[in-house]
């Protein structure tokens, strides 16, 4: 009998429980009522006090969702969204009075963070990185907010933006991403509660890391935060999102949007590291992670390079995208996708090359275990006026065991005959001889599957920031947990 | 320390080994030589526990423990090492991280202090230096686009690190030139001891010059036809395996 619940304990460890990150804080919450209408929209856009120009935006985004029908070109398919069924506003309740500083904020939450490993207390916090801590629909706190103004950078929720610097926020707000792009990204136009906002002003190399990081708390709560980042003339700004939520049975929306625009010679590198609740080995319960990622290079010689590491949610649905307006500018993706027991991803990128001379880079790994199904889908333009512009796509897929899927779907079109395109695809799977070999020197099977799938993702992990590419890798072998024996 | 007892090993459901007896104490070196097809990788990974070579009479007494009980990994940790025949191509990690995985995870099998990265490094290019490897094959990916020799060398270096209390060494001769073979050999020769052991799998008895055995033994069919001191090797050399797999018929 002992042993029987023993080995019950042991087995449900094993699984569910590896995710470190599923437990919930007990807090007061104030949340809007259930569902959505137009009601619901001015009551999010009343408690953050917006300026009606940006209630209209969020009507009019809302009555244009009302009659889209959602996306299903993709391969992971999931049940109707009852829209109805949910919360779209939830804060603690000990931040409707707007703490000033970070003693004020109720300490349940900064014991949240810190369970996390996001120590808000700045003398804790990682040298050299500024953190943005969003809860539920609320930011918590920003760090290093004073420092970065002493160089003119503007780093604070996107909340505050729209109050301190309102112009920057209506010239760019859905400009990239316009408010009838998708279903996903038109709710979260009507609906987007907090998120990012930064401003590099010109010629500045933002003198720390910027890093935000999303909490999903709230039972029955989508999370629609909107990261907005821009970088003025021949600056520079390297940004990093992490996203974490509680162990639930049902599945919870999460519909982001992030727009990023870089001017002359500007360059942002942006990074995710997300590990949002995948579900259980079942397949029941995490995260729909259906995210609108697109930046803009309209600047000439500006760049553009986004990194991801996907190892959560359930349904990952996500193609940051580039749009090489400026004559010379540059794009990159980079990707690890992994995904275990009964996740599904569908994620890759978009490049689209509209001036001259633009380049663009995709390097894509992806690795599939358990009864995971994973699809690569990216797309290639190249504009009529976009000559000389070159893309090189490299895919790879890594198959762990024979239950799992791997699909790579690149798309490419070329106007014009100046332009070249590579593509390169390979998919493998980890094999005996390896494990056996990791193992007769010791090697336990785990750590041996993690060697190789950190050697296979090894050119991307290289892209990390240093302080988080320890981390990635170590969360590439938590991911993979259980796959193999 | 290793006692082989009337194994039999069967791959696939086909019998392989048909019943081996072999005692090996410490300070001996062996070698088994046989024609191909004998059984002597499938003894080689039979004594490292490679899942599919199933052992389906006998057993194999290690330090007095059966080793049957132990996945390839306590092998490890007890101090079993095996030189592949084709080491095997790990891309994207690099040669040091390897090396640094393993000796970690040995040392904490055997209860001693992991090596952070200082000390780490220095037993490493310790190591290099007193084998002949160039430190340029520390930094790339373990065994990708290593020319043959190479490949044996690292085998090698993994020996000399990790410390082994039995070695094991498959073909290790195979697809080496000269002077590869002195390197190799030399860096074998560097560890016998009194308190180890090493079993010298090989076809051919130019090996032999190199590495000299206290005792060699003729596998054939699937079972020892015949023990000797180190002069067996050259007859062997004179006259074949014919003999033997006639014998064995």
């Amino acid at each position: 009998m002992g042993a029987i619940t023993n080995t019950v304990a042991q087995v449900r460890e094993m699984t569910e429980e590896k995710y470190k990150y599923g437990f919930v804080t007990h807090i007061e919450t104030e949340t809007a009522p259930k569902g959505l209408n137009e009601d619901i929209i001015r009551f999010i856009s009343a408690k953050k006090s917006e300026p009606g120009w940006l209630l209209d935006w969020r009507l009019k985004a809302y009555r244009y969702w009302l009659n889209m029908s959602e996306p299903r070109w993709q391969k992971p398919q999931f049940p109707e969204i009852d829209y109805q069924d949910a919360y779209y506003y939830s804060a603690p309740k000990s931040m409707s009075d707007k703490p000033k500083s970070l003693d004020e904020v109720d300490p349940e939450l900064l014991k949240t963070y810190e369970k996390l490993g996001i120590p808000l207390h700045e003398q804790e916090v990682l040298a050299g990185v500024a953190v943005d801590a969003v809860f539920d629909s609320v930011s918590v706190a920003t760090t290093f907010k004073a420092k970065l103004e002493e160089v003119g950078v503007i780093f604070c929720p996107i909340s505050e933006a729209v109050q301190r610097c309102p112009d920057l926020v209506k010239k760019y707000l859905g400009s990239v991403v316009p408010y009838t792009d998708n279903k996903h990204a038109t709710l979260n136009s009507a609906v987007f509660t907090d998120g990012s906002f930064v401003y590099v002003p010109k010629g500045i190399r933002c003198p720390m890391e910027l890093s935000t990081y999303f909490r999903i708390n709230a039972e029955n709560t989508g999370q629609f935060e909107r990261t907005l980042i821009i970088a003025d003339e021949d600056s520079y700004v390297s940004y990093l999102e992490g996203c974490t939520a509680p162990m639930r049975d049902e599945n919870q929306l999460h519909a982001a949007v992030v727009e990023l625009i870089t001017l002359d010679n500007a360059e942002i590198k942006y990074s995710t590291v997300q590990n949002w609740y995948p579900g259980d080995k079942n397949g029941r319960g995490g995260i729909y992670n259906f995210v609108t990622k697109r930046g803009a290079c309209r600047g000439r010689n500006s760049k553009i390079s986004w990194t991801q590491v996907e190892t959560g949610s359930a349904i990952t649905w996500k193609y940051p995208s580039c749009i090489l307006q400026g004559d010379n500018s540059v794009g990159e993706f980079f990707s690890i996708a992994i995904t275990n027991n009964a996740q599904q991803a569908d994620t890759g990128t978009k490049m689209i090359h509209l001036g001259q001379n633009t380049k663009s880079k995709i390097i894509s790994k992806g690795i599939s275990a358990g009864r995971a199904d994973q699809t690569y889908r990216g797309l290639v333009r190249m504009g009529p006026k976009a000559a000389g512009a070159r893309n090189y796509t490299q895919c790879d897929s890594l198959l762990i065991g024979d239950t799992c899927g791997a699909h790579t779907v690149p798309y490419i079109e070329s106007k014009n005959k100046k332009a070249l395109v590579e593509h390169e695809a390979t998919t493998s799977k980890i094999s005996e001889d390896q494990l056996f070999y990791l193992r007769q020197r010791g090697i336990d099977e785990e750590s041996a599957v993690a060697l190789v799938v950190n050697g296979f993702c090894r050119e991307v992990l290289q892209q990390l920031p240093m302080e988080f590419a320890v981390e990635a890798q170590k969360l590439v072998g938590i991911s993979l947990e259980g796959s193999v024996g | 320390m290793l006692e082989i007892k009337n194994l039999h090993v069967a791959v696939d459901g086909k019998e392989i080994l048909k019943g081996i007896d072999l005692i090996i104490n410490a300070g001996e070196t062996h070698a088994i030589m046989g024609p191909n097809g004998s059984g002597k990788s499938t003894l080689s990974y039979t004594l490292a526990g490679r899942e599919g070579y199933d052992v389906t009479k006998g057993r194999i007494l290690y330090k007095h423990q059966d080793l049957g009980e132990m996945s390839p990994e306590e092998r490890a940790g007890n101090g079993v090492f095996l030189a592949f025949q084709y080491p095997v191509e790990i891309p994207g990690v690099p040669n040091t991280t390897f090396l640094k995985e393993a000796l970690n995870a040995v040392r904490r099998y055997r209860g001693e202090e992991e090596l952070d990265a200082m000390s780490f490094i220095k037993l490493v290019r310790q190591k290099t230096k007193e084998l002949g490897i160039s430190e340029d094959m520390l930094k790339r990916a373990v065994n990708v686009g290593f020319s043959g020799g190479e490949k044996k060398r690292n085998e090698i270096l993994q020996m000399a690190i990790l410390n082994p209390v039995l070695a094991v060494l498959d073909e290790t001769d195979s697809g080496l030139d000269i002077d590869a073979l002195k390197i190799v050999s030399d860096g074998v020769n560097a560890l016998r001891s009194p308190e180890r052991a090493t079993l010298v799998i090989t076809h051919y008895q130019r090996l032999l010059d190199h590495i000299v055995p206290d005792y060699v033994h003729v596998l054939a069919n699937g079972r020892i036809q015949r023990s000797g001191g180190k002069e067996l090797a050259n007859e062997l050399e004179e006259k074949g395996y014919s003999e033997f797999a006639e014998a064995a018929e």
